[in-house]
C-alpha cells in the first residue's frame, strides 16, 4: 500500500526499528550521509549502509547487498533507497525477496515501475519523502527548525523518541 | 486517503504550539534562555553540522521563536519561516541569501520609504544593485531585469500609494527568467492574502504591523515555499559549495528546504538580527487573533474610506477597496476579504491643511507605525519619507498632501467623529474651505 497520509507515516515509524539505507555515502556533504547520520544519532532506528564500495559508516558496518544484510540480520524494517531512478525497480525486488515490510523511496528516485512491483508484493510503499525529513515531522525536528511540521493537535503527544545519550 | 486540512483560523490558533510535551502546558511556554545544554559532543557536533535538528543558541533558533516561525509557515502557506528581529532586517537577509556583490534585483518603485534606501543605498553601498521600475505593467520589470539578476521584489500592497500588485503576472515572469519572486505582505498579513498561492517564492514582513496587532515589537519573518529550484545556474549562493559550511551545497544536501536553512544557518547567524523570544512569545498570542482582526480592520477601514469619500476637504482617496480606485480589479482578484485598513488621501490645501489636520485629532496616534490595533495617523512627506528625493518620492506615489491612515479597531464613529475635528482645523487653513456641515 502506498501510504500518502501524515498518521500513515507516523504509524509506519512508530512500528519500525531497523532501517537499511541503500545507496548511503560516506561522503559527508551527500545527502544521503545526513539521512544516515540523522537516524543513527537520534538513536531511535538501528540504521545500516548498503554500500558495496565502503565497508563501515560511522562505525557502523556496511553490507553490499541488501541480500547480505538480510542473511545476518534479517529482513530490515524499512529500506530507504538513495539510488539512481533506473536502478529503483531492481532495489524493489530485493527488497522484496528479503521480505522487507516497507520500501522508502527518497525524493524523485521511483519509477512507476518500482513502484507497482512493491506495491503489488504488498509492501508499504513511501514514495518522494525523505526519511530524515519525516523522522523530524514527528519527533518535534522540523518544529524546533521553524519548518511547518503540518500536525495540529491538542493532545499531549511524548517526543516520539528519546534523544541520542 | 487524504490528510484533513485544518482551516486558517484553526491554524492561525493551533500551527507550531501543540501542548508542551514536557509539561503538558497548553500555552507556549516562554523560553528565556541564550543557549542550550548538549546531550553529548557528539550531539554538538551533529547540531553544528546541521546534521540534525535542535538548540544550541538563540541568536540561530529558540522553541519559542520556531514555533512562531513554525505558525507564520502554516499561514502563508510555505513550508518553513526564519524570524529577524524587524522586517528591514528579515529583508535584507531574505535578499543576501541570494545576493551578492556584482548582483542586481529588480523591484516595483512603489514600496516602502525604509524598503526604497536599504535598496538603494545600505544594498548599493555593498555591492548589490537595484533598478526600482516605475508603473504598474509586470512587462517593465521583465524589461529591467538583467544577466546578474537573482530576485524580483514587489509589495502586495504598496506602501503608502497603495497600489496592489498583480501577483500572478509578477510570479510568470520572474519564473520565465529563471528568477524567484519576493513579496513584502505586510500591509496584507495572511488572513488576507498569501501571495505563495499566486506563484510567490518568498514572503518577508514586518511582524510589527497586523501580526503584532497591538504596537509592542518589532519583528520581521522570512516565509518561503520551498518550490524554487535554486539549481537553474543563477543562484550559486544557495547551489555551490559554501565555504561557511565546509564545502557543502545547500542545494544538494537541503532540497526544497535550502533557501530556509541557508537564510537560518549562515545568515541569521552572521548578520545576528534575531528575533528576542519574549517578541516571538507576543507574536503567538497576537496571530491567534489575526483573522477575527483583519476581518474588523477591514470593516471599519470601508466605513472611514467611505466617510472621507463624501467630504469636500478631500482630494483624492488611494484605497483599493474603493469602486473607483485603478487597483479595484487586482484588489478583487489578490484581497477578496479586503485590501488591509491602510490608505491615504489627499487634503485640498496641501501640506498646511495636512498639518492642521493631524494637529487637531485627538483618538487617532500620531506616528510612524501602522497595523496597530489602535487607529493611526501620518504624513509621510515629512517623516517616513523624508530623506527620499522629489523624483524619488513620486516614484513612490509619495505627495506633499497626502496622509496616510491606518484604520484600528475602535468604534467607527469615534473615528468619524475625530476625522471631523481633523477636518474642520484643515478647513479652517485651507482657503477652499466652505464645505458640508
Amino acid at each position: 500500500m502506498i501510504l500518502e497520509t501524515v498518521s500513515q507515516r507516523r504509524a509506519l515509524l512508530a512500528r519500525s526499528r531497523t532501517v537499511a539505507v541503500v545507496g548511503a555515502s560516506p561522503d559527508p556533504t551527500r545527502p544521503s550521509y545526513f539521512v544516515f547520520s540523522y537516524l543513527r544519532t537520534k538513536g531511535r532506528f538501528e540504521v545500516t549502509p548498503i554500500n558495496p564500495a565502503t565497508a563501515a559508516i560511522d562505525g557502523r558496518k556496511a553490507y553490499p547487498s541488501l541480500a547480505a544484510y538480510a542473511a545476518e540480520r534479517g529482513a530490515p524494517d524499512i529500506v530507504d533507497v538513495f539510488r539512481r531512478p533506473a536502478e529503483t525497480a531492481q532495489v524493489a525486488r530485493e527488497a522484496i525477496a528479503v521480505g522487507a515490510p516497507c520500501i522508502w523511496f527518497q525524493y524523485g528516485i521511483a519509477t512507476g515501475e518500482a513502484v507497482a512491483l512493491a506495491d503489488a508484493a504488498g509492501l508499504d510503499v513511501v514514495v518522494d519523502r525523505c526519511l530524515k525529513v519525516e523522522s523530524a515531522r514527528f519527533d518535534g525536528g522540523l518544529a524546533l527548525g521553524g519548518l511547518d511540521s503540518g500536525l495540529i493537535t491538542s493532545k499531549r503527544v511524548r517526543p516520539f523518541d528519546a534523544p541520542a545519550r | 486517503m487524504q490528510d484533513h486540512r485544518f482551516g486558517f483560523r484553526t491554524r492561525a490558533l493551533h500551527a507550531g504550539t501543540p501542548p508542551d510535551p514536557t509539561t503538558g502546558a497548553r500555552a507556549m511556554p516562554l523560553y528565556l534562555s541564550s543557549s542550550f545544554v548538549f546531550d553529548s559532543t557528539e550531539h554538538a557536533a551533529e547540531l553544528f553540522a546541521l546534521r540534525t535538528y535542535g538548540n544550541i543558541y538563540s541568536r540561530i533558533g529558540n522553541p519559542t521563536v520556531a514555533a512562531f516561525e513554525e505558525r507564520m509557515a502554516s499561514l502563508e502557506g510555505g513550508i518553513g519561516a526564519v524570524a529577524f528581529a524587524s522586517g528591514l532586517a528579515a529583508q535584507l537577509a531574505a535578499i543576501l541569501c541570494v545576493a551578492q556583490a556584482g548582483d542586481h534585483l529588480v523591484a516595483s518603485a512603489g514600496l516602502y520609504g525604509g524598503t526604497v534606501t536599504q535598496f538603494t543605498v545600505t544594498l548599493k553601498r555593498m555591492g548589490i544593485d537595484c533598478t526600482l521600475v516605475p508603473g504598474d505593467d509586470p512587462a517593465a520589470l521583465r524589461a529591467a531585469i538583467r544577466d546578474n539578476t537573482k530576485l524580483v521584489y514587489t509589495e502586495t500592497i504598496g506602501n503608502p500609494a497603495g497600489n496592489a500588485a498583480d501577483l500572478e503576472a509578477c510570479a510568470a515572469l520572474a519564473h520565465e527568467c529563471g528568477l524567484p519572486l519576493f513579496v513584502d505582505n505586510t500591509f496584507a498579513s495572511p488572513a488576507l492574502c498569501r501571495p505563495i498561492e499566486w506563484g510567490a517564492d518568498v514572503v518577508v514582513q514586518s511582524a510589527t504591523k497586523f501580526i503584532s496587532g497591538h504596537g509592542t515589537v518589532i519583528a520581521g519573518v522570512v516565509v518561503e515555499s520551498g518550490r524554487f529550484d535554486w539549481r537553474g545556474g543563477k543562484h550559486p549562493l544557495l547551489a555551490t559549495p559554501s565555504p561557511g559550511y565546509h564545502g557543502m551545497n545547500f542545494a544538494e544536501t537541503f532540497d526544497e528546504y535550502a533557501f530556509l536553512m541557508r537564510a537560518r544557518a549562515e545568515v541569521l547567524r552572521d548578520v545576528g538580527a534575531a528575533l528576542s523570544p519574549m517578541s516571538a512569545w507576543l507574536l503567538l498570542q497576537s496571530l491567534e487573533t489575526l483573522p477575527l482582526r483583519m476581518k474588523a480592520h477591514v470593516e471599519n477601514a470601508r466605513v472611514v474610506a467611505e466617510f472621507l469619500r463624501g467630504r469636500e476637504e478631500v482630494a483624492w482617496i488611494n484605497f483599493a477597496e474603493l469602486d473607483d480606485s485603478p487597483y479595484r480589479a487586482l484588489a478583487a482578484k489578490y484581497l477578496p476579504d479586503g485590501a488591509g485598513s491602510i490608505f491615504t488621501f489627499g487634503l485640498r490645501g496641501g501640506r498646511e491643511a495636512g498639518r492642521a489636520f493631524i494637529e487637531a485629532l485627538e483618538l487617532w496616534s500620531h506616528l510612524a507605525n501602522v497595523g496597530d490595533g489602535k487607529s493611526l495617523v501620518i504624513h509621510p512627506a515629512s517623516t517616513t519619507h523624508q530623506q527620499l528625493g522629489d523624483d524619488e518620492m513620486r516614484a513612490g506615489g509619495v505627495s506633499p498632501e497626502m496622509i496616510r491612515l491606518s484604520v484600528g479597531l475602535e468604534d467607527p464613529a469615534d473615528l468619524i467623529w475625530d476625522l471631523e475635528n481633523g477636518l474642520r482645523a484643515a478647513r479652517a487653513v485651507a482657503s477652499v474651505g466652505t464645505a458640508a456641515p
